[in-house]
């Protein structure tokens, strides 16, 4: 993974210095709170329901077993013992104090982590699939160009009081485990025929109070236009993106009302003006930087290993469910991706414990290569394991209640924080996660249904990525009283779509069972186990999920 | 009159003065701020104005100015509330896309922590009239992250290691 030379040092510890004495300018009174707002959004410090929330960036979501074990610790000294792992592959700390706050970046700085764009009108933490570098159906490792991105606009100077934020995801797969579609900016690495790499790029995608589907920009861009490539976006959003209005101040606002074609002519007109100079990327560079990236000393696989795993899983029920869920195909033989499921059974997704956190760090350098992801469904990942070591892992995460085996099922879900947190939330969404998840507890009726992605927001801003679920939960607040909108067939892989609302919404007490009726219809209409709840709506419709939960269509 | 435009040196006399888009030319001598609107609606009806300076509002175009810059000694970019950051780019076309060498001013909204990244996309004077600004200016404390990793439009800036995007502030050994 990228490691800080000399110079990224200084900058995060000088970093540091700024934001302290930003602080202490406010507590001073020199800074409103107006005026220090944005200065601490763009340092991941929010103001919530009852206290300030530190996020902290966790770039494209790879981390070491030294990061972690600093989360943990800033988890227990300044925290209240746990941290919540967010669907944009940060961590996010929701009881510092203020004042803590620059000793905690200074810490954090010590292992080479900040705060730095995880929120505020500026370019977000860049994210990338969380399998990256590992997985078996990878043209090739995006962590390179989101590590270089990550640093051309970290302090931004023409960027960083945009109309709104603005956030960048690259895979390297064809299968798209990062969701770049409802991205401000999506970017797909390919080859060209002479095997060159390049990038798919698209432009406006996003959820919140208008979800859109990016648009395509451009079919290949080479490599070494990246740099110049984005500034040219930006500069045109910077510039004509709407600032009349925060839900309209988005580039897929920009994206709508400019249309395809004349957007694509305006960035186009600005990166013919901005290519060939200081932003051209050289190749040297890239190499270098990718040589960050260079896949561990994999072992080779041995006579025998795959047998004697196959005997384990045989012997082991448990276990055999455990890999049938949470192992991802590895492109090196013997290998697999481990998924570490923060969704157990009623808990909080995405939640995490000091504890929990230094188990992972062990267990990352004991079979995993010194490697951590954070997967934008909120669980962790060991992207490097031999399947001879999954027995002992497994243990060990059960001995830590991390070892569901319950990775893409309806029961790993994603929720926003909600009432129980946040500030702009209109009805609680952890809970409604926890009672699904209870619902359908049992490991055989979950794998029954299948693949099944349940995505839960609080209010319209959609930080649950409902829009995207393939049941998507919104909580609204109606007269005083929670309300839950269903909508169905949202996905945010390579076929990304917006889920239709089916009808009105459900009660706090209701919308467990309308999940459940939802759930019980697709079994019943389903073609066969094979047909995905997804497959199948979009084979039928919305029409017996209406007649289901309404008695009309 | 306090001097309140900051530069490189110390805080200065403002000798501009602005004229309100409404208002008649002005008949006798003086150096006026002439809004870029108003300016390229008419750019012959400022003939007889031998010292005008531009005021570009958030919005506006720079790049229409292209065909007139070598009129102007100082352009003023406004900063109608410090979030709004069209100024920014604004700026970098004036100097990088244009070429335009002379004064650029930051107006209105303009606070300490905004002015280091306004002098890396190119200002070089900013009118300062928030109190607490002009007391941390005035001792020198400047609350930059002294290291950029992305070129901008300062050309004394110097490479910095091996990234072809990394930059560090003129005189700054490294």
């Amino acid at each position: 993974m990228y490691r800080y030379d000399e110079f990224d040092e200084s900058f995060v510890s000088s970093r540091v210095a700024q934001f302290r004495d930003q602080v202490r300018r406010r507590l001073s009174g020199d800074l409103t709170e107006d005026q220090f707002k944005p200065l601490r959004l763009m340092n991941g410090v929010y103001l919530q329901l009852h206290a300030y929330m530190l996020r902290v960036a966790i770039p494209y979501g790879t981390l070491n077993a030294r990061q972690m074990r600093k989360l943990a610790e800033v988890a227990r000294t300044y925290d209240r013992g746990y941290g919540h792992f967010t669907t944009r592959q940060n961590i996010q700390f929701n009881w510092p104090r203020l004042q803590d706050v620059p000793d905690i970046l200074a810490e954090l700085a010590e292992v080479e982590m900040h705060a730095i764009q995880t929120s505020g009108n500026c370019i977000r933490n860049v994210t990338a699939d969380h399998f990256a570098g590992a997985a078996a159906d990878e043209v090739a490792d995006p962590r390179p160009y989101a590590e270089i991105l990550r640093q051309w606009s970290s302090l931004h100077p023409e960027f960083s009081f945009l109309p709104r934020k603005f956030k960048i995801a690259v895979t390297g797969a064809a299968h798209d485990r990062a969701a770049v579609q409802v991205h401000d900016i999506g970017l797909q690495l390919m080859r060209d025929e002479a095997g060159a790499i390049g990038f798919t790029v698209f432009v406006g995608g996003g959820l919140g109070r208008t979800p859109m589907v990016a648009r395509k920009v451009r079919d290949f861009l080479p490599e070494t236009d990246l740099l110049a490539y984005t500034e040219a976006i930006l500069r045109v959003y910077n510039r004509y993106g709407r600032r009349d209005n925060k839900y309209k101040a988005r580039v897929k606002i920009l994206m709508h009302e400019t249309g395809l074609e004349t957007l694509r002519a305006d960035i186009e007109r600005e990166f013919q003006e901005v290519r060939s100079g200081v932003l051209d990327l050289p190749k040297a560079e890239v190499d270098r930087i990718s040589a960050y990236f260079a896949p561990p000393p994999f072992v080779p696989e041995q006579a025998g290993e795959a047998d004697a795993f196959a005997r384990a899983l045989a012997s082991d029920p448990a276990l055999a469910t455990f890999a049938e869920r949470n192992l991802a195909p590895h492109k090196a033989p013997g290998y697999a991706s481990l998924t570490i499921s923060l969704k157990p059974i009623g808990e909080a997704p995405g939640d995490a414990s000091a504890e929990q956190m230094e188990l992972v760090a062990d267990l990352a350098e004991t079979f995993g290569h010194d490697e951590i992801r954070v997967s934008h469904e909120q669980n962790l990942v060991l992207p490097h394991v031999r399947k001879a070591d999954v027995p002992e892992i497994f243990r060990r995460l059960r001995g830590a209640g991390l070892a569901e085996a319950n990775a893409g099922l309806i029961t790993d879900i994603i929720a926003c924080p909600g009432m129980d947190y946040c500030a702009l939330a209109t009805a609680r969404s952890i809970p409604v996660a926890q009672r699904i998840s209870e619902r359908f507890a049992a490991s055989g009726r979950q794998r029954e249904i299948g693949d099944l992605k349940v995505k839960i927001s609080g209010c319209i801003n959609a930080c649950g990525h409902h829009h995207v679920g393939h049941i998507g939960i919104l909580g609204v607040e109606k007269k005083g009283e929670e309300y839950y909108q269903i909508t169905l067939g949202g996905s945010g892989d390579e076929n990304t779509s917006i889920g239709q609302i089916v009808g009105r919404g459900f009660s706090y007490d209701g919308i467990v069972d309308a999940v459940e009726t939802v759930v019980d219809t697709y079994l019943g209409l389903r073609q066969s186990p094979q047909e995905d709840f997804l497959a199948a709506y979009r084979r039928v419709g919305d029409t017996p999920f209406k007649e289901a939960l309404y008695g009309t269509a | 009159m306090q001097a309140d435009i900051y530069k490189e040196n110390g805080f200065f006399l403002d000798e501009w003065q602005l004229l309100e888009d409404e208002q008649a030319l002005p008949t006798e001598p003086g150096r006026f701020l002439v809004s870029l609107e108003r300016f390229v609606a008419a750019p012959e009806a400022f003939a007889s104005l031998p010292e005008i300076a531009i005021l570009v509002r958030a919005g506006d175009d720079v790049t229409v100015l292209a065909p007139h810059l070598d009129r102007f000694t100082m352009v003023a970019i406004e900063f109608a509330a410090f979030s709004d950051g069209r100024g920014y780019s604004s700026a970098r076309l004036l100097r990088q896309r244009l070429c335009y060498h002379g004064e650029l001013r930051a107006v209105g909204d303009v606070l300490l922590d905004q002015i280091p990244l306004m002098r890396r996309c190119g200002f070089d004077a900013f009118k300062v009239v928030h109190e607490p600004t002009r007391r941390a200016l005035e001792t020198g404390h400047l609350a930059e992250v002294p290291l950029y990793l992305q070129p901008a439009a300062r050309p004394d800036e110097q490479p910095a290691g091996a990234r072809a995007w990394a930059r560090s502030p003129a005189g700054l050994a490294r």
